[in-house]
Parts: C-alpha cells; structure tokens; sequence
C-alpha cells in the first residue's frame, strides 16, 4: 500500500434530518496515521459527520472510500468490521459486566450457544491493556472503573477488533489533566502505528497540543482544512463562527428598572461553581456557552427544580430560599425548560390543560374547576401567541413543536411572572415562528419583565440581549454588555483554552 | 405581538370529531363488555336478571371495589399499590385483636382505620422519600403486612360481636350497605378525579411527573395522600369485610390485590399512568362479579372462572392500548 492514498475519502456527503439539512457537501480526506482534529460550533455538523463515519447515521448523500474502495457504512457493526471505531464521550458500556467481557462485545463469533472462551479472552485482555500501558485489572468490572479507565477500555476495544481509524468525540471532557496527558501519550502511539485518528473538541489548547490537520465546521458545511500550525487561534474562532449576522433586533428598547433576580456566589458542586449575576426589570440578559457548561443547572437551581448547595438568591430585592419551583412561580419567577417533551408538556392532555397548568388557583379558587375561566385564559393566550391548533381540547402532542413552545410560553405568561427564564426557546423551531417568539421576547422586556435568555445561538443573543453573560466549564467568565458583544468575544469566553486550569481549582 | 401572520409551516391534523373523542375511549369497551356480559348471563340462566340476587352478590367483591376506586387514583398518578389486601387483613386483625382484649369497639375501630393509614404512610415514605419504585415497595409490604397479620391473629379466627356482624345484609332503599358506601365513593372520587384541581393534577403527574414539577405541580405532596387515602380506605374495606364474615383471619382478602388492579385495568386505567376513570372502575366491578356470578348461577367450575377473567384482563389491556395508541397521536 503506498502512503499517499488517503485511508478514508468523503465526498459530497450530506444529511438530513427530517426536513432539516445538518450536513451539506462535506469533502474530507483523512491520511493514515494523522490525528485529524474537527472543530466547529454545537450543531455545527463536527459530530454528525463523525457518526457518519462510525455507521451511527446514513449519509443522505454522498460517497465513501476506504483505501480507495468504495463501502457502505450500513451501522455501526459494518463500521467496526471495516476498523472503524467511534469512542463516545461517556463510554457505553454494560456497566455490570467485567472489562474483558466489555472489550469482545459486538464480536458475536461462534453462534448462541458457542461456549464462552473465558480465560482466553482474559489472556487477550491483558495483553490488550499492557500494549496500551494501563494498569486496569481486565476481571472488575466496569461500574467501579473511572471514566477514564473506561474510555482506555473502549480504546482497547478499537485496538482489539484492529481499527484504522478511531473516532474520538470530545474524549477530554470528563478527565483530570494528568488522564489527558496519558490519552494523549496513547493516541500519539497509535498515531505513530500508521492508525487515523479523528479528534473531537472544544478546547484549542489540547487540539493544538495533540493535533496536526485541523477541520472547520460551521452550519453543516466543511469551512476549511489546514495544518494546525497555519492557523492561529484567532483564525480558528473566526473560521468557526464567521457567519453573517442576522438582523433580529428587538425594536422596542425597554426602560431598564430595578434589580429583578440576583444571584450571588451560586455554587453546585461539580456543576457550577461562584455564580453571580443580576437581572434588571425590562433587561434581557442572555446567558451562552457551549453545550455542558452549566447554564440549565444554573437555570434549574434558580428555580428549585434542582437547588445550589450554596449562594444567594434575590428576588425584587429579598433574599429567598427556593427549593422547589412551585415557590418559585409564587415569588413571580418563570422557567421554560430546553427540553420541552421532557419538561415542559404533557403530551396527551389537552392544549388548554397544558396552558393552564400553572395557575391552579386562578381557575379554582375553590378547588374545583372553573372550566369558563379555564376555556376563556387558553382562548385569549391561544389569539394572543397566534398558537396554530385545531382545538384547544386536542391533545398538545399533535401540535408542530413551535406551537407547543408557545403553549409552554402562554402557561407562564399566565402567572404574570416578573422573571423569566427561557432556556433555549427557540430550538428546533421553524425561523417565522422564531422570529415571532423574538418580537415576544421583545415585548415581554418592554413590559417591564426581566428575561434570562439561555441560548447557544450566537446571533439570536446579539439579537436580543442587553448584556450577554457567558458561562464556560460551570464558571461565569465573562459580563459583555451590549455595545461590545459580538461573536468573537462570546466564542473566545466560551471556549475552554487553557486546559482544566479553570475548573480544577 | 398581536398580528404576526405566518404560513402554516405544516399541515395540521384535524382534531378528532365530538362524537369519537366521546365514544372511542375504553370505557366504552367496558360498558359494552357490561350489557354482552348481562345478556350472556341471563341466557345462561333465566333466574340471573334478579336485581337483588346481583346486588346479594357484588357484596361479595365490594369491598375490594371499593378500594380499586382508590387504586385507579394512584395508578393514574403513575404509581401503583399492591398491598392493599394486604393491609385489610392487618388493619381487620389489629382490630379484631384490640376489641377481644377489652378495647372498647369505637377504640377498636379507630385502631384499625388508624393502622391502615401507617401502613399507607410507610408505602408512601418509601416511595416518595427513598424513591424506590412503588411496585418493588408494595411488594414487599403486601408480604409483610400479611406476615405481621398472621404473627397476630396466629392461625386461629378471631370472632368479632355479633351487634358487628352483617354490613352486606343491612339494606338502604333495598341496596346493601356496602355496595352503597361503593356506589356513593364512586361518585365522590369521580367528582373528586374530574372536576377539581387535585384531580387534574394527579392526570398531569402521571403523564409527565418531570413538567408536573417544572409547573410548580407538588407531585410529592399529592402521591403521599393518596398513599394514605389508599391505607384508610383499605382499612375500612378490611373492617367491612370483617363485618361481612364474622370473624378475622390473617387470610383475610387473600389475593384481593389482583382483583383491584384486574378492575382498574378493565375500566380502561392505563397501567404506566396518565389515563383511566373513576367510571371505568365502577363499570368492570359490575362486568366482573357480572360475569363470575353469572358462571356460577351457570354451574361453570371455579377453575374456569379463573380462566375467563384472566382472558378479560388480557383482552381489556390489549385494547385499551389499541384505543389509546390510535386517539392520541
């Protein structure tokens, strides 16, 4: 085999999700023995290219080659057959099995009633880890092993079934420095073998460290393909979120009024640590970071769906005490959760039940319900957010998601909260309805509420808010106000550069 | 943000029409069970189409009717109580114990309805506080509750006074006593259940218990006191079931848990929560001693009977399923 070949040609790839194109025309060439970095924003398209290349999803377009023929990566099981190995960020495993058992998994060889070759598969095992230069005892099992060890077993697993190329997503995240070090040390190795490795990240310090051609994915498409040493980290920022800004820009610019919500040194730990900020009457504040950085948590603990062990909460001025959210809607807070089929509806009740479901004792004062006061509040909200429906007594899981979104909203524009807190509203929702929940947003500001907006959207933050606070690794790190925020200085805030030495202390 | 107009970006379904929305729901299928089961039965036997002798005998299952209402509530609420039967039987021997070593009977009683609810309390400590599921919980108090009967009242009968004896014979406007306490419960938790706050709550708990507590819904608070209404009631339906037979064993109600949860299934309660009636409860006690009276007055062997109501209930889950998977999209 000559070395000039690449080990894997995409070309054209493409996917769709439902209508939503995620991937579009992606060409990328992976050489043998290179650690191949792929960068990009959340939903950029880095992770789905990668499940592409793994069997975890169909490309919707597109062709493949793996040392120049032609294959079709039908799941998961093919892929591994070919040498393809995906290592997840939180390893899937069978926690209750033993590590030798865990490293022949997928490797069904012999029938049902094959007799099971214990001690050569723990023979095997250890050989396995020795190579890697792992200390794991190989007859434990995986429950007690740190995330770590579980992800040098998955290694061992791609080394086991002889794997071209090994995937790596965000491999770094849950590790301590010195887990990284050693990570690292191993995928050189395996590099210096002749194997490929795809490197997933957010941090530019360990991609820098670790890599040598770099990928730029921004909104499905392939952005640019360099040596890493051609790019500066300000090259790389730019390249990821270099999209022209759409123009939402909320018109009616509130009278900023007195301190609504403050938050001071809120800590969870683990999850956030020392968070402080203030909301003011008619403000939206947004809140961004990339995916895991703590936002929801801190959203959650706010709103006593899952309370900070530690840390201040203000509300209009008096410190409260919140520990479930039904406190929280009495002190006039609001929280539209990200996951609304989680936590947001109740998908075979009615539209109007849905809508309701937070203001019990206005439409039973007594207890019982009032269904005239019921019908007339849904009727008013279902005209006033224009929710598109047939009946307001059609269960609200037949409702698109943008109109079940706005159901979520009405339920708490019902309570006539002074806070509210919206995590991720808009996400997967049309654009004509986004830009109508942006109008809302707007509006809401404008009536003196104060809005903690969560969202990974850049553009719909410098949209609408008057301050962006940014969160990265659970630490607030930067305040933007609005004249200085721009994509750059969120991005730059958000992404995790100097590796751990933020969290660890 | 009054006028935006925006296409429609998707075609919405129509809503279902009024007559389906009221017709196809499970307890239609129980009502229908109900008239086929009455018409079989009389068929079967002409002296079965006796008003008395169907009310004479649904005291035979009342008690257990009874506590099945309840039951409907905490599965609605996506939990489920197996130990109720159980409980009967400790509430009616704690009783029964109390009032032979000289308590006075109003002291023995309120013994017994208070020992139902600790019972219920410690089901729903355990659910609710440690957060183990309701099903391994109530396993394991059905087999305990039973076994601390059996510790009290040995294997020996304890008779209760005869002034005690007799609820199911006591007749008001010629309905049994018992089968009026169902009847009259039927109505309140029905109310209870559809029309007040309590009752909507318990629908949007067991449909989504994680947007129930984002809603400010106290999911906890309103599990914990059915789990307590769940231990009176069943308390209650042990002493009247005391009363019916005259005396208490530790086996008292053996096995009743099975015909509850066989009602509730059967009027359409569905088993992971979310959905089912008060009504629904109420018709498949009637389909159910319907049907075993009627096999009796038959001469169908017990066995058989078995046999049957275990197809209803098989029948009853499957299509319940079926309604609810093609009403709600």
């Amino acid at each position: 085999m000559t070395d000039t070949t690449p080990l894997i040609s995409a070309r054209g790839i493409s996917k769709n999700f439902a209508s939503i194109e995620v991937l579009r025309d992606v060409d990328l060439d992976l050489q043998r023995g290179e650690i191949h970095a792929l960068l990009g924003e959340n939903g950029a398209g880095k992770s789905t290219f990668a499940k592409i290349l793994a069997g975890v999803h169909r490309p919707s377009r597109g062709t493949i080659t793996l040392n120049g023929q032609p294959v079709d990566i039908l799941n998961p099981i093919v892929a591994q057959k070919l040498g393809i190995t995906l290592i997840h960020q939180e390893p899937i495993s069978f926690p209750d099995l033993s590590v030798a058992e865990n490293l022949v998994l997928g490797r069904g060889d012999g029938g049902w009633f094959a007799r099971v070759p214990w001690s050569e598969m723990t023979r095997n095992a250890r050989a396995l880890m020795d190579l890697l230069g792992v200390r794991i005892d190989v007859t434990r099992p995986m429950r007690g092993l740190s995330i770590a060890d579980q992800q040098m077993v998955e290694i061992a697993r791609a080394l086991a079934s002889d794997s071209r190329l090994i995937i790596m997503d965000e491999p770094t995240a849950p590790l301590t420095p010195k887990e990284v070090e050693t990570l690292f040390g191993i995928a050189r190795r395996l590099r210096d073998e002749g194997r490929t490795i795809i490197f997933i990240s957010h941090r530019l310090e360990e991609v820098r460290a670790l890599c040598d051609r770099v990928t730029i994915f921004r909104d499905g498409n392939k952005i640019a393909t360099d040596t890493i040493g051609n790019l500066t980290d300000a090259d790389i920022i730019r390249l990821m979120i270099g999209r022209p800004l759409k123009e939402f820009r909320h018109k009616a610019r509130a009278e900023i009024g007195d301190v609504a919500l403050k938050v001071e040194g809120l800590t969870l730990p683990g999850v956030f640590h020392d968070i402080s900020f203030e909301v003011r009457k008619g403000e939206i504040v947004g809140l961004g970071g990339l995916v895991g950085a703590g936002r929801t948590d801190v959203a959650r603990a706010i709103f006593g769906v899952a309370p900070a062990t530690s840390g201040t909460v203000t509300v209009a001025g008096k410190g409260v005490t919140i520990t479930e959210p039904a406190q929280a809607i009495d002190l006039g807070l609001a929280f539209v959760p990200e996951d609304r089929a989680a936590a947001g509806i109740f998908r075979t009740l009615s539209v109007e039940e849905n809508i309701s479901a937070a203001i019990p004792k206005q439409i039973a004062p007594t207890g019982f319900i009032r269904r005239t006061v019921e019908k007339a509040l849904a009727q008013e909200s279902v005209r006033k957010l224009s929710i598109k429906l047939a009946s307001p007594r059609q269960p609200i899981g037949e409702l698109s998601g943008g109109n079940q979104q706005k159901a979520i909203l009405a339920r708490w524009l019902l309570t006539n909260p002074s806070v509210l807190i919206l995590d991720e509203p808009t996400r997967g929702i049309d654009i004509g309805v986004k830009a109508e929940f942006y109008d809302m947003i707007g509006d809401l500001a404008a009536s003196g509420r104060a809005i903690l907006l969560i969202s990974s959207e850049l553009p719909e933050l410098l949209a609408l808010c008057d301050r962006i606070l940014v969160m990265s690794e659970g630490r607030l790190t930067a305040d933007i106000p609005r004249d200085q925020a721009t994509q750059e200085t969120i991005m730059s805030a958000a992404v995790p550069r100097t590796a751990r030495s933020g969290v660890a202390a | 943000m009054s006028a935006i107009q925006t296409p429609a970006t998707r075609e919405l379904p129509p809503a279902r029409p009024r007559w389906q929305v009221i017709v196809v729901r499970p307890e239609t299928m129980t009502l229908v069970l109900l008239i086929a089961a009455l018409f079989g039965a009389s068929l079967l036997s002409p002296y079965f189409l006796d008003v008395g002798y169907i009310l004479r005998s649904f005291t035979l299952s009342a008690e257990f009717a009874i506590v099945a209402l309840v039951l409907t509530m905490v599965i609605i609420a996506g939990e489920i109580d197996l130990s109720p039967a159980a409980n009967m039987a400790l509430s009616a021997c704690l009783f029964a114990f109390a009032q032979q070593a000289g308590v006075p009977m109003p002291l023995a009683i309120a013994i017994g309805l208070f020992a139902g609810l600790v019972m219920g309390a410690i089901n729903g400590i355990m659910v609710i506080a440690l957060q183990i599921p309701s099903i391994i919980v109530t396993i394991g108090t059905l087999t305990l509750y039973r076994g601390l009967a059996q510790v009290i009242a040995g294997d020996k009968s304890i008779r209760v006074p005869d002034w005690f004896i007799g609820i199911n014979t006591v007749l008001i406007a010629g309905i049994p006593l018992t089968v009026l306490i169902f009847i009259v419960m039927s109505i309140i938790l029905g109310v209870v259940l559809s029309m007040t706050i309590f009752g909507r709550q318990i629908y949007q708990i067991g449909t989504n218990e994680v947007a129930a507590r984002h809603a400010g819904i106290r999911s906890q608070r309103i599990k914990m006191s059915l789990f307590l209404l769940m231990g009176v009631v069943s308390a209650a339906a042990g002493l009247m079931t005391a009363s019916r037979l005259g005396s208490v064993r530790y086996d008292l109600g053996l096995g009743g848990e099975l015909q509850m949860v066989l009602m509730a299934m059967l009027g359409g309660t569905y088993i992971f929560g979310g959905r089912g009636t008060i009504l629904g409860t109420f018709l498949a006690a009637w389909l159910l001693v319907i049907v075993s009276t009627g096999m009796t007055v038959a001469n169908v062997p017990p066995s058989v009977q078995l046999v049957v109501q275990g197809v209803l209930l098989i029948v009853s889950i499957i299509a319940t399923n079926f309604i609810y998977s093609r009403t709600q999209r």
